[in-house]
């Protein structure tokens, strides 16, 4: 295998794919990056068994071949080079070492054998669907926070993707849960996606994806199995297993009936719930929302630091049911209108019941919050 | 509490130097009948007036609530549990004189005592009455460790100068009082350390007082080891074993030579049996953690013979639960190995919960990644941390189906309420079919 490529070309690949690479050590050949010249392209590849990063890289190749080395230490050589600088790769083949020249450095890896890099991307994705790298970028950002880092439900370790019937069609919808709050988003159904079964896709996929989608634009191709989805975001291609487990039947959680509305400016509430909450340093400390007509009080206590209160009323404040009072996390309140642009609309039961949050000129998003005790 | 002065008869001392208190008046004498009232409960030990440590339990406590609430039952035998496929849960004195104990199956009760009045428990009834007697407690001592629903152990050191009595009195008036607001008996044992109070307190029931002090050690040495609290049928066939039947066998072994023969455990045995603890009462402490642990007749190493006995154990942890009106917000699962190495796991839950389904999952997990073909002796669940009750078992977004388990195990829990622990449970329970060959 020999070929040459720019240092820009293969610190970008280098850099999606060393953070797939292993980094705990435990079987050697996951630490280590596959680099493959087949038909004169190169391509690199990482994984850690539960996700593969597939990357083509241009280059001027001059021989076939391929070895494995270390992921991170190719990474950290390459992001040492000088701009501009053509970096050489060659490997003799065997149990040679890999050869990197670039100017007058040199080095050389120590190779682990191809045969012994696992394969993930072998098998059959009956589902393909395509999908907007910016569509995927809404479903993800607006329900990725809900997602549960919680280990004995581990089906909450993801974001649950499935077609699913919207209020006008089929949709696409990703919906994440810790069980405090849930996130609903949904897009327009994809054609192909209708068939698709529904897939829970890892918190770390999902973050390795989103990382892809950064630089993306166009569509993203989507092929999924039962057990395995495969995104291809341009010249990157990511496999991943799911996560096998049922993701709870959400629909029954969300409340339908909820009458009390409250909109709120986006900003103005986000600004108020973020200075209250900062008189408690302790995370979970509810901020409580007092309601009358067309105002809103919000406010924090902590027993060591004192109290704090700010009120939202007139103009900036639409509320007209009944006096209520309602405690949420600071935290999952500004994690929702994070995501939301101008106006925030919160549904309402009662005081002890799941609320709904949405963006007022948005339906494709729906969140919903368990209330804390105040 | 009675207040009045603290009486200083001379007859309160005997030329041995034997000191003795009237349980009935209140005054102090070494004879009997007392020379003030004329009744003869009189309690005598030679440290009575400086020991502070006192375990209180009482007597066949469902039985006796049931009793109290019906006097026509009085000189009956009374048996509190389920109908014949139960067990019982509390027997009253008369029906003990027929052999009747709690734990045993209801039919063989039945049979030892066919005359005997069955009564089904009301814990709503009981956890008053418990409640009622910690109220009295709490006028002993600001350290008050209750250890279940009808015992506790009360730490008194320093409280003579409040009371203007030492211990032994303020707990005789503390006996009378129970008596006389509750309708219930207790029993005593005072010492100068926990396990010496422990088993004071039953060496004199029902309604008694007993006092242990510096000749324990020697007194212990001829009991069974089975005497001491902790000892069960499985500990007491290893230790006989190695030719250890009494506990004078047991407490001669010094640290090493407790340790080289009995394990990891050998000298913690080895003290208690000579009467030494080292615990303190701490009134935190009981709710720190609830739980319940089994020893088994014989090692077990396989997933399929420890969940069983798990999964009885998370029953009862959760009715434990429920009965202190607590919801495990984790699971401590705790294992001790054929050689007495001690393993314990804990997880987190991801709500308070106090259903024996939900502990079991929780435990079950940690057990499967402990079930690697070591041999285990004994298994427990415990609930940690400790919620308040009314948090458990509510849902949350990722859990639709809370409610439709609360109703489940509240249907299991009215069945077994009419008819016995035994009317329903589930197969999970079941003993094991035995292989054959």
């Amino acid at each position: 295998m020999k070929l040459k490529a720019d240092r820009a070309s293969l610190i970008k690949a280098l850099a999606h794919i060393q953070s797939v690479a292993e980094k705990r050590n435990t079987i050697p050949i996951l630490a280590n990056a596959l680099i493959a010249v087949r038909d004169g392209k190169l391509s690199l590849t990482a994984t850690d068994m539960e996700i593969a990063v597939v990357e083509e890289v241009p280059a001027a190749t001059s021989r076939d071949g391929a070895t494995t080395a270390p992921a991170i230490t190719l990474y950290e050589i390459v992001r040492k080079l000088p701009d501009g600088a053509e970096v050489e790769l060659e490997f003799a083949g065997g149990d040679a070492q890999l050869l990197l020249r670039a100017g007058r450095y040199a080095t050389s890896l120590v190779t682990l054998p191809t045969d012994d890099f696992p394969s993930m991307t072998a098998g059959q994705f009956p589902h393909h669907f395509h999908l907007s790298a910016l569509a995927l970028r809404g479903l993800i950002d607006r329900t990725r926070f809900a997602i549960s880092t919680e280990e004995t439900r581990y089906y909450l370790n993801g974001i649950f993707l499935h077609a699913a019937e919207g209020d006008d069609g089929r949709v696409l919808r990703a919906v994440a849960t810790d069980g405090h709050r849930l996130a609903r988003v949904e897009e327009p159904l994809p054609e192909g996606a209708g068939s698709m079964p529904g897939v829970i896709v890892p918190r770390k996929t999902v973050a390795e994806l989103r990382k892809l989608l950064d630089e993306a634009t166009g569509d993203v191709e989507c092929a999924l199995s039962d057990t395995r989805i495969q995104f291809t975001v341009g010249n990157v291609q990511l496999t991943s297993k799911l996560i096998d487990g049922t993701f709870p039947e959400y629909e029954r959680v969300i409340p339908r009936d909820n009458e009390k509305i409250l909109r709120v400016g986006k900003k103005d509430f986000a600004e108020a719930v973020a200075r209250v909450a900062a008189i408690s340093s302790e995370r979970s400390r509810p901020v409580k929302m007092s309601l009358a007509r067309d105002l809103l009080v919000l406010s924090a206590a902590s027993p060591e630091q004192g109290t704090a209160s700010e009120e939202l009323e007139g103009d900036r404040v639409k509320y007209e049911a009944g006096p209520l009072e309602i405690g949420f996390q600071a935290r999952y309140l500004n994690d929702i209108t994070d995501q939301i642009g101008g106006e925030v609309e919160f549904l309402f039961s009662d005081g002890a019941a799941p609320t709904v949050v949405r963006d007022a000129a948005d339906s494709s998003a729906l969140y919903v919050l368990m209330p804390m005790r105040v | 509490m009675s207040s009045g002065p603290f009486p200083t008869q001379r007859s309160g001392t005997d030329a041995s130097g034997m000191r003795g208190l009237c349980r009935d008046c209140f005054a102090e004498t070494v004879v009997a009948p007392c020379p003030r009232c004329g009744h003869g409960r009189i309690v005598r030990h030679a440290e009575l007036f400086s020991l502070d440590i006192a375990h209180i339990d009482c007597d066949a406590f469902y039985a006796s609530v049931e009793k109290r609430d019906r006097p026509e039952l009085a000189a009956r035998p009374v048996l509190v549990g389920g109908s014949t496929r139960g067990v019982v849960s509390a027997a009253c004195y008369i029906a003990r004189m027929y052999g009747c104990r709690s734990a045993m199956p209801m039919f063989k009760a039945l049979k030892l005592c066919p005359d005997a009045v069955i009564i089904r428990p009301d814990f709503a009834k009981y956890t008053a009455a418990s409640h009622g007697i910690r109220a009295l407690m709490a006028n002993l001592s600001p350290l008050v460790q209750p250890l279940s629903i009808d015992e506790a152990v009360v730490d008194m050191s320093g409280t003579s100068a409040l009371h203007g009595a030492p211990p032994a009195v303020v707990l005789a008036r503390f006996a009378r009082d129970v008596e006389a607001t509750l309708g219930l008996t207790v029993s005593i044992g005072l010492a100068p350390n926990r396990l010496l109070a422990k088993l004071a307190a039953g060496q004199d029931k029902p309604r008694g007082f007993a006092v242990f002090g510096t000749e324990a050690a020697e007194v212990m040495a001829d009991w069974p080891v089975r005497a001491l609290p902790g000892v069960g049928p499985a500990l007491e066939r290893r230790l006989a074993g190695h030719g250890i039947t009494h506990l004078g066998h047991l407490g001669a072994l010094d640290d090493r030579a407790a340790l080289a023969r009995l394990g990891d455990d050998g000298p913690s045995l080895a003290r208690r049996a000579r009467g030494e603890d080292a615990r303190v009462v701490n009134p935190e402490r009981d709710t720190k953690s609830v739980s319940a642990e089994t020893t088994f007749d014989t090692d077990y190493s396989t997933i399929a013979e420890l969940e069983r006995p798990l999964w009885r154990l998370s029953e009862k942890l959760a009715r434990r639960l429920r009965e202190k009106e607590l919801a495990a917000g984790g699971v401590v699962l705790k294992l001790k190995t054929a050689r007495f190495a001690l393993r314990t796991r804990a997880a987190r839950l991801p709500g308070p919960t106090v259903l024996p389904d939900l502990l079991f999952a929780a435990a079950r997990g940690l057990l499967v990644r402990e079930a690697d073909g070591t041999a285990f002796r004994l298994i427990g669940i415990g609930a940690s941390p400790l919620m308040p009750g009314y948090t458990a078992d509510r849902g949350d977004l990722a859990d639709p189906h809370a409610a439709r388990r609360v109703a489940a195990q509240a249907a299991v829990d009215k069945l077994r309420k009419r008819f016995g622990e035994a009317a329903i449970g589930r197969g999970r329970g079941l003993p094991l079919p035995r292989r054959d060959g």
